[in-house]
């Protein structure tokens, strides 16, 4: 009796007809994954950095958020006007890191902001993101204690701040700032990437939004 | 679950007759297809993505072992744990084991085909650990005690007042009385009903679309986030995948990842794509204390290395069962087990026998849609036929089409005989229904009449004889 997992993997050597790999061949695969070869290139991302982040919101908006562009000194204000717009309570968890105390909150004197994880019972999150991938209008969040994942979920209303320097062309570019950040073996638990609200075609394939997680998505970008 | 594979020919006439399941299905075929033929021409490189999709698979699979290995290497150096399961009652075991380490009572499941494989939900009712779909599709079967009847849109063969009817009946009991109406109400209330069994859950179970061997992270695709409170809020997190679902690397998956959604459901990107990688670190404010993988076999590896191994690089993208005549006229649950479709047809008798199976891969024209949308290039239509002339082999077919087989491919090898014989036919059938244009009934033929007319031959005799003519 053999354990459970040599049954498979010698099952699969026997029906590759092949012991484990060895030798040049081990070695073909493992150059494989120490340098990741990309696939076809998407043309449509392959842009200078205004028109990447142009497309960004494009997408993000063809995707059901709603995208705001403005300056670092207006992204305490535009949050506050967001959710006044929106008729949404003027309080918000928000995301304990340093990403976001850069912005003067206290100039909003009437938003009230509890840095933390998210609660079941949080109508309104803000946070940061690690990335915005062009090519789709997809926000890329890692989580960690200055990001954690329940802001991204529990939420009706997702608010994401995001620098125009941190939007990028496609997954791939994403792939080498993560290794960089974190390490090639290191990933953070999570790593979402969320392109809109949450949403379903569960009933007569009728697009819905907000299935489990946020109903609105609203990212402000900032100018740099 | 129990399949009711072999009474495929009964299902199927059910499924015409079944008012409800027409007008669904009638939304299928020009929803789903439409969608992903636009979602292919706004990108250029779609074609090229879906021939670089299945090398990456075939790669894969003829370095599983060592991508495998791989994956565990690096779930364990995060402090992970991998479970190795050969068959579906050691997944089981695995699962049920790990749930009771947690004296858990309540288990919240995203959408996993290979659970539904493996009969996971009845298992753990049995052992009084209650599973909850949270997935909304999922949540309405598993209210009506129905099994899916597509991969991706498990309720579609449903209408809108179906599932009013469902919820009705379902959560009067929590104190909502209201018969709902309309789509975003019906989706409200499942959201609120549900948002409390995650918060509840002592178990996360999802499955994976793929698992990534460079980092050891399970990715998961879905548009409702309701995989990732799954992963996200319950102190354990479950990854229940098959051997198969292991890609090399990250650059792997965004090719991957390109097809995944414009085949499935037309969109640009799914909305949530999650890569999870151990249980949550120390300084970490949420995710799961515990993160377990189980890989399952369940007789894929035996695949490996034969003429039927491209079947393992399926994706479970649902375009094969979107775009199939067959599937579009019966639905899913026609085909009496978990896979229904072209992909049904291929799986199901790999994975339960021909014996069982053998009707499955019959109900095709060989019309070759699910091979032409396949994102992964299998050749769906060859592998169907694959097991039609397995079932020949093993003497399965009805005893009526083998002797008229026999009978045709006597006078088929005999060309003097078949020509005096067809035109003969064509000669009667043209003397005594040509008048009328065709035939109401026709002995011999009443498998064909019952359902339509049989044209009465035209001026100009057989087609050979035509041929003959017009021949330049």
């Amino acid at each position: 009796m053999s354990d459970p997992r040599s049954t498979i993997l010698n099952g699969i050597r026997r029906s590759l007809h092949r012991a484990e790999l060895s030798g040049a061949e081990r070695q073909a695969v493992e150059a494989r994954l120490a340098e990741p070869p990309r696939g076809p290139a998407v043309a449509r991302a392959n842009l200078p950095q205004p028109d990447k982040v142009a497309l960004f919101c494009q997408w993000a908006e063809a995707n059901n958020a709603t995208v705001a562009r403005v300056t670092a000194a207006d992204v305490p204000g535009e949050v506050a006007s967001y959710l006044a717009r929106n008729n949404l309570p003027a309080e918000a968890a928000m995301a304990p890191g340093p990403a976001l105390d850069g912005f003067d909150w206290a100039s909003q004197k009437m938003l009230a902001l509890r840095r933390g994880r998210g609660e079941g019972s949080d109508h309104v999150s803000i946070t940061g993101a690690f990335a915005g991938i062009a090519e789709t209008g997809t926000l890329v969040t890692a989580s960690g204690p200055e990001h954690p994942v329940t802001l991204n979920l529990l939420p009706d209303t997702h608010i994401v701040v995001l620098r125009e320097a941190d939007i990028v062309g496609g997954y791939e570019d994403v792939w080498v700032r993560l290794r960089a950040r974190y390490g090639k073996d290191r990933m953070p638990r999570t790593v979402n990437t969320i392109t809109g609200p949450s949403r379903t075609g569960d009933i007569e394939q009728t697009i819905e939004l907000g299935a489990h997680g946020p109903r609105r998505m609203h990212i402000v970008v900032v100018r740099e | 679950m129990q399949s009711t594979a072999h009474d495929f020919k009964d299902n199927a006439h059910a499924a015409l007759a079944d008012a409800n399941l027409q007008d669904s299905l009638a939304k299928l075929k020009v929803g789903f297809s439409e969608r992903r033929r636009q979602a292919a021409e706004r990108l250029p490189e779609f074609e090229a993505l879906r021939d670089r999709a299945r090398d990456i698979k075939n790669h894969t699979l003829a370095n599983l072992d060592f991508y495998l290995e791989e994956f565990e290497r690096k779930v364990l150096a995060l402090g992970g744990h991998v479970h190795w399961a050969p068959t579906a009652a050691d997944a089981r075991q695995i699962i049920t084991d790990l749930c009771r380490s947690m004296n858990a009572r309540t288990v919240a499941k995203s959408k996993s085909m290979v659970s539904e494989e493996i009969g996971l939900n009845d298992h753990l009712e049995q052992l009084g650990i209650a599973p909850i779909e949270t997935d909304l599709g999922e949540y309405i079967i598993q209210l009506r005690h129905e099994p899916p009847s597509h991969i991706i849109a498990p309720a579609v063969h449903l209408t809108k007042d179906q599932v009013a009817d469902t919820f009705h009946e379902a959560h009067s009991k929590l104190g909502f009385t209201k018969r709902l109406t309309e789509r975003n109400d019906l989706v409200a209330e499942a959201r609120y009903v549900l948002r409390q069994k995650f918060l509840d859950a002592d178990v996360g179970l999802t499955g994976a679309n793929f698992l990534v061997a460079e980092t050891g992270s399970s990715m998961l695709v879905t548009n409702e986030g309701n995989a990732d409170l799954s992963n996200t809020l319950p102190r354990m997190h479950i990854v229940l995948a098959s051997i198969e679902k292991v890609i090399p690397t990250l650059e792997d998956a965004a090719v991957l990842l390109r097809v995944l959604a414009r085949s499935a459901t037309g969109q640009e990107s799914s909305a949530y794509t999650t890569l999870n990688t151990g249980p949550k670190r120390p300084d970490d404010l949420d995710g799961p204390e515990h993160y377990h993988v189980v890989i399952l076999d369940n007789g894929r590896s035996s695949v490996l290395g034969t003429e039927m191994q491209d079947m393992l690089r399926c994706i479970r993208c649902g375009a094969c069962m979107n775009h199939c005549p067959v599937y579009g006229a019966i639905g899913g649950h026609a085909y009496g087990w978990v896979y229904p479709g072209p992909i049904g047809a291929v799986l199901t008798p790999q994975l339960l026998g021909v014996e069982e199976a053998s009707n499955l891969p019959n109900a095709s024209t060989f019309c070759g849609r699910c091979e032409s949308v396949c994102p992964v290039r299998i050749p769906l239509p060859r592998l169907m036929r694959h097991w039609r002339e397995r079932e020949f082999e093993r003497h399965l077919t009805p005893r009526a089409v083998r002797q008229g087989l026999a009978l045709w491919s006597f006078v088929a090898r005999r060309p003097r005989l078949y020509k005096a014989l067809t035109g003969l036919a064509n000669r009667m059938l043209a003397l005594f229904g040509r008048a009328d244009g065709r035939y109401g009934t026709l002995p011999l033929a009443g498998g064909w009449t019952r359902f339509r007319d049989f044209p009465a031959p035209q001026q100009g005799g057989t087609f050979h004889a035509q041929w003959k003519q017009r021949r330049p």
